[in-house]
């Protein structure tokens, strides 16, 4: 191509390459001074190609002075493409200085890039916030020529997204002339990235560069060789055919869902590693240290495997990982592409990738998942608006960094494609916020963080503010962590406190890839020793408890609407399809199947929608209601995006009604507020916004007693200032996790008189997999209270010792039943008995309890 | 709203499912650890401005006890204010609506850690215990005589055959009732705690707060040596 000049051209061909047509398309846009986004697969040469155009320039035109700003989703990317960039500039003898810049980077370092900053500097968006809270960061950004986003397609959309493209506007003031730069993995919706990269927040001044193409990878299913279980998400059955893939392969990353998995599936393989294969284990609460330990053992190639969740699903390249192995239902289209991806990070080869389905249901989504690639379908999510908690901290930031005009703010924030349609009103609502609170109650005019002086500008009080805000910067709101440490040894990570809080002394549980037995807590420290014995459990994280959606509802619903195309499914799925309608019935294309059955002392109803989840979330919260005002005492309600699963303290008889269309006109406003699903996204704005502390491990609490509360903070408001600028925040958020009604009329009227309910005695085959999901939304209702009272009468029944009580109360939970002859049977074939598999139940008892 | 008569000392006492406790025969009206300005504690200390709300959602909470049970006196159990300048710190219009309230009654302040002055401009006497008959009111309960006392801001989880049901309580036995924390800002301790468990050491009552009602459950004693948290239960 030629189009390089030395010494890149030399430096290409001596390694074999010419630039690819997506990279010098990016120089083109480089050299006219254009913002460009890439979009390209995995392999593509992205890293090299944002850089290039920064490379050559300096080449050319040598200077002092930071030239580019990288920014990263992780701080392990920034790390290693730091790594990356010395080989080539160090071959090519180029005057240029690479350095990073995170929370790691040590005190002395900082100081000195903000005296001598490199020509690149490599950050991630938590980190850059900080540098422009700086009084110097004019100075520092001013000559700025261009700045590269990498793997934009993880951060817009995001809370994190939000806090970028805020910086990326405060950066476009401080050096109007930097080009941009975005890189990103193929996804289904181009646009808003262009626009979340844009200087004006619109997507025309963004230049799209997609390379395409890319050998279409390889992606086949295996199904473990015994029994494959009915539900469940955990795919240890697979445990002897992934090692027997691991030995057969040169390097493979096994990719799980959650970090719980990860545990179970290293824990798995090592017990059939016989040949001590060497195979780790990666995941977000391990320590830093051990992860990197494991990072740079796989780019070392000492290892064969490392069973990872998502903190390995971006671009950090391992050379000669050959094999992906995804254990579970791929969630999402894109996501698969991604991980598949990470094998053979070379664009003209195919990738190669296993399916591990972990349950027979999740071998239908794998069909489904296939079926979608086949058909070049992608998911992902539609851009929301950006957050007001975010926006709160950024302006607290900037005040910091100096004084500001409201008017200039505002404009410059609108610049922010989230930001775009801001309205004026929310700004000065959170301005005012940060200022005193911003409440109707102007009790805090003389505890005012921020000033205005005589030209309308706004200045922070004094430095403690700028401290405050250090500490509580960032938009990841962790759940309260306790670090695990072996007794006399060495901190093995963290798990979340109600975890411990369920421990008592002597149990066992799996971390780390080890059997920890639990000894005690030593103030924040949960103190463990090696070698548990009995059954162990494994923690499980508030992360893994948000629901996946898997985009994949309808493809899913076309396969089991159609007993036809099951014969592409293996046998044992398509007996449980089976099964499922000999024992309750099969969801219909045109009509809507209803179960409900007691289980655990409670009562389900499952309803099989197949609308996908933001749908059924609303669904939920209009049926709990609905069941609330007939008396059922709903407790709480699940949805996936297939069905909606409720539970109630009584049964829900009169299903019909449940589902009438009427039940749209239900005041939702008071329900919805009292629900977890609000007062969970109230904890994390009030957290983002700087109401609440964020909590810093090591930070004592002060009495425990005493601690504050969000839901107290949340109660209070919402009686006394229900129009707060948090509180319009808080349901603006929810909404977004909820769909329009419409959608659920359309529902409910296709439902009118097509339900078919099913009273069974107890969980049908197909309702299984929907009750271990995860993301159980409680809903406060009367519920609690009649509970109570009717735990108090047992009491008083019973007489005073605790055990009797508890006696009582299992006696109580387990005559929770249908009465005999109540059942729905449905017809039966040729009078063969409904076999009582007990797999049915061992897998319903493994469920999480809701 | 039926309180649930518990006696002590052999006087008929009501607990409250507000959380308060009425002694009939003394028109007695206490409430413990109302933690009043707490939100204004955080902006005057540390510029974090948590809903200013509070004073008046715990004010709203005790209009309606002093409506219906017309005390001729109210003992606050100490922790009145959530620190020793609450009372300073007083909203023009809470502060009208806290004495519209006090009128009429003897007000009794017991001392607490958090407010251990008088607080000024208010009604009523500061005592660090209050003796009213055979029963002593205190912050901080721990004598071997009858009382009253608050400070642990005790709540327990009930089993239900649905789960667990959190709420604060009551937590009495023959010798002492401790209050749950009537604050609008207040959070809880488990009853299991040691420090409430310590208490009760031949186990006590739980009468868990409801809606309209208190929903009773026994706690057994305390084991004897209580080490950690997770080997004392004081609930099935």
């Amino acid at each position: 191509m030629g189009t390089l000049p030395e010494p890149f051209a030399g430096w290409f061909a001596a390694r074999g390459w010419t630039p690819r047509p997506h990279q010098l398309a990016l120089l083109r846009a480089a050299e006219a001074g254009e913002s460009a986004l890439l979009v390209a697969p995995t392999g593509g040469g992205k890293t090299l190609a944002g850089f290039l155009p920064s490379l050559l320039d300096l080449h050319r035109a040598p200077r002092r002075g930071l030239h580019t700003l990288y920014v990263s989703p992780l701080k392990a990317l920034a790390v290693d493409i730091a790594r990356n960039l010395t080989a080539p500039i160090a071959g090519m003898g180029l005057p240029v200085r690479v350095e990073t810049r995170t929370g790691d980077t040590p005190a002395n370092r900082r100081a000195r890039q903000r005296a001598d900053p490199p020509h690149l500097l490599l950050t991630t968006p938590e980190s850059l916030t900080l540098l422009l809270t700086l009084p110097e960061a004019r100075a520092l950004f001013g000559g700025l020529a261009a700045v590269v986003v990498d793997e934009v397609h993880a951060l817009a959309g995001t809370k994190r997204g939000d806090q970028l493209a805020l910086c990326l506007s405060r950066l476009g003031a401080l050096a109007p002339r930097a080009r941009r730069v975005g890189l990103s993995a193929t996804v289904a919706h181009p646009e808003p990235l262009r626009a979340f990269l844009s200087p004006t927040g619109r997507a025309e001044a963004v230049r799209l560069i997609e390379a395409r193409g890319g050998a279409a990878p390889e992606i086949s299913v295996m199904l473990p060789e015994g029994h494959l279980p009915w539900g469940g998400h955990m795919g240890l059955a697979s445990a002897p055919e992934i090692h027997r893939r691991i030995r057969e392969a040169r390097v493979t990353i096994v990719f799980v869902n959650t970090r719980a998995q990860a545990e179970l599936i290293f824990q798995a393989l090592w017990r059939l590693n016989d040949d001590t294969l060497p195979i780790a284990l990666h995941h977000g609460s391990l320590t830093v240290e051990q992860r990197r330990k494991v990072e740079a053992a796989m780019a070392a190639g000492r290892l064969r495997a490392v069973v990872a969740t998502s903190s390995l699903d971006l671009g950090i390249d391992w050379g000669d990982v050959d094999q992906v192995i995804q254990v579970g239902a791929p969630k999402g289209v894109a996501r698969l592409l991604q991980r598949v991806g990470r094998a053979n990070h070379r664009m003209e080869e195919p990738s190669r990738a296993v399916l591990v389905p972990a349950s027979r249901f999740e071998v239908i989504e794998c069909a489904a998942a296939l079926g979608a690639i086949a058909a070049g379908e992608l998911d992902g999510d539609p851009p929301r608006p950006g957050g007001l908690d975010v926006l709160a901290q950024h302006v607290l930031a900037m005040a910091c960094h100096g004084p500001f005009h409201p008017d200039e703010l505002y404009a410059e924030v609108r610049r922010a494609a989230p930001y775009a349609d801001l309205p004026r009103r929310d700004f000065d609502d959170v301005l005012r916020f940060v200022e005193d609170g911003g409440y109707a109650l102007r009790a805090y005019e003389r505890f005012r963080r921020l000033f205005r002086d005589a030209q309308g500008l706004v200045h922070v009080r004094d430095r403690r503010v700028a401290r405050q805000l250090r500490m509580n910067l960032g938009t990841i709101v962790e759940t309260p962590m306790l670090k695990v440490r072996l007794r006399g040894g060495p901190v093995l990570g963290e798990v979340e406190e109600w975890f411990v809080s369920t421990l008592s002394p002597g149990d066992g549980f799996l971390f780390a890839g080890q059997a920890l037995r639990f000894e005690g807590l030593d103030g924040l420290t949960c103190v463990v020793s090696r070698g548990a014995e009995g059954e162990l459990r494994v923690p499980v994280y508030a992360g893994a408890r948000m629901p996946l959606s898997t985009y994949l509802a309808a493809r899913v619903r076309e396969i089991i609407h159609d007993p036809r195309r099951w014969k592409a499914l293996p046998p044992p799925v398509r007996e449980w399809l089976r099964l499922q309608r000999r024992y309750s019935a099969l969801p219909e294309p045109d009509g809507l199947l209803i179960e409900t059955f007691p289980r655990g002392g409670q009562w389900f109803l499952v309803a099989y929608c197949f609308e996908g989840r933001l749908a059924h979330q609303t669904l939920g919260m209009l049926v709990t209601r609905r069941m609330e005002r007939m008396g059922h005492g709903p407790l709480g309600y699940l949805a996936t995006d297939y069905v909606l699963a409720t539970w109630s303290a009584f049964e829900p008889t009169d299903v019909e009604a449940l589902f009438e269309e009427d039940i749209l006109g239900e005041d939702l406003e008071e329900w919805m507020a009292e629900s977890s699903m609000l007062r969970r996204t109230f904890r994390t704005i009030a957290t983002i916004a700087g109401l609440i502390e964020k909590r810093h491990p090591g930070a004592a609490k002060s009495g425990r007693q005493m601690s504050m509360n969000a839901d107290l903070i949340y109660d209070v408001l919402r009686r006394h200032e229900p129009d707060h600028v948090l509180l319009r925040a808080t349901r603006r958020e929810a909404a977004a996790g909820l769909t329009d009604v419409g959608r659920i009329a359309r529902l409910l009227a296709r439902a009118r008189g097509r339900i078919r309910h099913m009273r069974l005695d107890r969980v049908s085959p197909l309702a299984v997999p929907a009750l271990i999901e995860h993301g159980h939304e409680w809903v406060a209702g009367g519920a609690e209270d009649a509970l109570l009272a009717e735990a108090a009468a047992l009491v008083e029944e019973a007489t005073e010792g605790a055990e009797i009580f508890a006696g009582t109360l299992a006696a109580v939970a387990e005559s929770v039943h249908v009465r005999a002859g109540m059942v729905d049977r449905p017809r039966r074939p040729r009078g063969k008995a409904p076999r009582r598999s007990g797999s049915v139940r061992s897998a319903a008892r493994g469920a999480a309890r809701p | 709203m039926s309180p649930a008569p518990f006696y002590l000392a052999g006087e008929r006492l009501l607990l409250d499912p507000s959380g308060a406790l009425f002694w009939p025969a003394r028109r007695l009206l206490a409430v413990a650890d109302l933690h009043l300005e707490k939100g204004s504690h955080f902006a005057a200390r540390g510029g974090r401005f948590l809903p200013p709300y509070d004073t008046r959602e715990t004010l709203a909470r005790l209009a309606p006890l002093l409506r219906r049970y017309r005390p001729a006196r109210l003992v606050a159990l100490g922790d009145s204010f959530h620190d020793a300048e609450g009372h300073a710190r007083l909203a023009p219009a809470d502060a009208a609506l806290l004495r519209r309230l006090l009128d009429g009654a003897d007000v009794v302040w017991v001392l607490g850690n958090h407010d251990p002055v008088a607080p000024e401009g208010l009604p009523g006497q500061a005592v660090a215990e209050w003796r009213e008959g055979p029963i002593a009111f205190r912050h901080i309960g721990g004598a071997t005589t009858p009382e009253v006392s608050g400070h642990f801001h005790p709540r327990a989880t009930a089993p239900t055959r649905c789960g667990g049901v959190t709420r604060p309580c009551f937590v009495a036995d023959a010798r002492r009732v401790l209050l749950p924390a009537f604050g609008a800002y207040t959070g809880g301790l488990d009853a299991r705690d040691p420090a409430i468990a310590a208490l009760f050491p031949r186990g006590a009552r739980l009468f868990l707060l409801g809606r309209d009602r208190l929903y009773s459950l026994p706690a057994p004693p305390a084991p004897r040596r209580p080490a950690t948290g997770a080997t004392g239960t004081a609930l099935p």
